[in-house]
């Protein structure tokens, strides 16, 4: 316990970047999830925008990346983060990998949730004289709104989760914390104290998720 | 001139299976629909009939042949010239289709923004509407808080927000009871005499036809294998799949296992006079019957009337003298319909 107080500052400074790396890669993943899920939607075989072509490109590239293990991935994406946030390592890489990681899981989920949208009432749409991007941003999306969030509330305890391990790369954060000053200094209460704050921000981010998941849904 | 034209019109997929042979859903149909009409198109499911109705507004654009909807050849128009055609038809479905995520009002505004109406236009618009399907009260519910009824109220809305002049029903009362089928119809109906709407209803039940239709094209395998004034086609169905259909609502001449059943039932001999609109009418040949010192009893079917035109199928057991019969069915037989069913029994 003791050990616990003199680590306070550590403490807190390591939930900051958790919370910065999971918000970053969630603005970042939802993003690009978002343009991936919705590339997938309108060029599927009978979607809106049918092209066989980008359909293909687009399930490839998802396909490709997403089963890569997000240990390895790290490594891997390092080269890109140098490119795009000029630093391979740290918090702020370590936030661009895990939004480049977790938006090919986002499109997906966008994608799932999309094409679950009844294809009668996009039917209904269309016998209005509504265009494909029309109907697809007034109509399919807003169809689809209460799962999508119920999808990125989702997401976003898969994002806590990553930034776990983004101590790997140097991004710190909770879970680093608790490897570094609990794990590896057989300091159970300090590490405890990491996994209670990571389940609190989990518990927090699905109560608001599920009620503005609700409140879209009106149930 | 008629509204919409349809000339030798197919429409074929793409085999379900690789290698198969394509499927043909609409198959060399022609037919005419003028403007006011309520013209229905009935049929099984899978005759054809939903794709039929999608060609129309083009939601399916046809493989072969002409549809011209109010003097436009629509089958040369590029999509983004299609959504304007598709803009001046409405559309109810089964299921309503409706947003669910929209409140009614924001559901019936909808084909409002999309035509570009203005904010206070829209409003107006709206309300107008609503009270005019009678749920003026309901603007702010979803549609989940709707009753079925109530659903397909708000898609009659939607549908004829802009004015449109053609409203296509696809099924529309399939997935309600029947007793809020007819208050449906009725608004259709409303729909159809106050605005003057053309409107094409796809059914599968003979019952909505028989209520609101003025004509009725009959589907079957892709094609429209019979088509006229819905009192021609009620009162002589031409066609076997006619006659099936007209047979759910009109008890007509008993078929050979109901004409047995009758025998075992009833003496006499068994004959059914088919009645129509301007036929003898029907106290003529009782008092025939009678004059011919013949006893009769009604033992099978009914009149019926559409829009205020009666026919009918009536089974009667006659007894009495054989030749005063056969004297009595040569003279009503050159006014009426005579079918015998079945002769006395030899016992």
């Amino acid at each position: 316990m003791e050990r616990f107080l003199e680590l306070w500052p550590e403490f807190w400074k390591a939930a900051l970047e958790t919370l910065y790396m999971t918000s970053f890669a969630l603005v970042l993943a939802g993003v690009l999830g978002l343009v991936i899920g919705v590339l997938l939607y309108v060029t599927r075989p009978g979607g809106l925008l049918q092209n066989a072509v980008v359909s293909a490109l687009v399930n490839l590239l998802v396909n490709f990346f997403r089963p890569i293990p997000f240990v390895i991935f790290m490594a891997v994406a390092q080269p890109l983060a140098r490119v795009v946030v000029g630093v391979g390592i740290g918090t702020t890489a370590g936030a661009f990998i895990i939004g480049l990681a977790a938006s090919f899981a986002i499109g997906r989920i966008v994608e799932q949730h999309l094409v679950s949208v009844s294809p009668g009432v996009i039917e209904a749409a269309r016998s209005m004289g509504a265009g494909p991007l029309r109907i697809l941003f007034t109509v399919a999306i807003p169809e689809a709104l209460g799962p999508l969030i119920l999808g990125y509330t989702f997401i976003v305890v898969a994002l806590i989760d990553m930034t776990a391990m983004a101590g790997l790369i140097g991004g710190g954060g909770l879970g680093a914390f608790a490897q570094i000053y609990g794990f590896r200094q057989f300091e159970p209460v300090v590490m405890w104290a990491a996994i209670v704050l990571i389940v609190v921000f989990v518990h927090l981010v699905q109560v608001l998720g599920t009620r503005l998941a609700r409140k879209v849904m009106r149930r | 001139m008629p509204i919409v034209t349809l000339t030798n019109v197919s429409k074929t997929y793409p085999s379900p299976t690789p290698g198969g042979a394509e499927v043909t859903a609409v198959d060399d149909v022609t037919l005419s629909i003028e403007r006011g009409d309520v013209f229905g198109i009935i049929g099984y499911s899978g005759a054809g009939k939903s794709t039929l109705v999608r060609l129309i507004n083009a939601l399916e654009p046809a493989t072969s042949g002409t549809i011209t909807v109010d003097g436009v050849d629509i089958t040369s128009l590029s999509e983004r010239q299609l959504r304007g055609v598709r803009g001046g038809i409405g559309m109810i479905f089964q299921q309503f289709n409706l947003f669910a995520s929209k409140s009614v009002k924001a559901n019936v505004a909808y084909p409002l923004k999309l035509a570009g109406w203005s904010k206070a236009d829209i409003e107006a618009r709206v309300d107008e509407l609503l009270s005019f399907v009678g749920l003026a009260d309901k603007a702010r519910a979803y549609p989940d808080q709707l009753s079925g009824g109530q659903k397909q109220r708000v898609g009659i809305a939607r549908a004829l927000a802009t004015g449109p002049a053609i409203l296509l029903a696809d099924e529309a009362t399939s997935a309600l009871d029947p007793q809020t089928t007819h208050e449906v119809l009725d608004l259709l109906g409303r729909v159809n005499r106050e605005q003057g709407v053309t409107i094409v209803v796809i059914t599968h039940e003979m019952d909505v036809i028989q209520t609101i239709a003025t004509r009725v094209a009959v589907m079957e395998k892709g094609r429209v294998i019979e088509q006229g004034d819905v009192f021609d086609v009620f009162s002589a169905p031409q066609n076997p799949a006619s006659q099936r259909f007209v047979g759910t609502v009109v008890k007509g001449v008993p078929s050979p296992s109901e004409a047995a059943a009758l025998r075992e039932r009833h003496r006499g001999r068994l004959v059914t006079f088919s009645f129509r609109d301007g036929d003898s009418s029907q106290a003529q040949v009782f008092l025939d019957l009678a004059a011919a010192g013949l006893d009769f009893e009604l033992v099978y079917g009914g009149i019926n009337d559409i829009r205020g035109r009666a026919f009918g199928h009536l089974t009667l057991a006659i007894r009495g003298d054989g030749a005063a019969i056969d004297r009595a069915l040569s003279a009503i037989g050159a006014r009426v319909e005579v079918t015998e069913i079945a002769q006395e029994e030899a016992n």
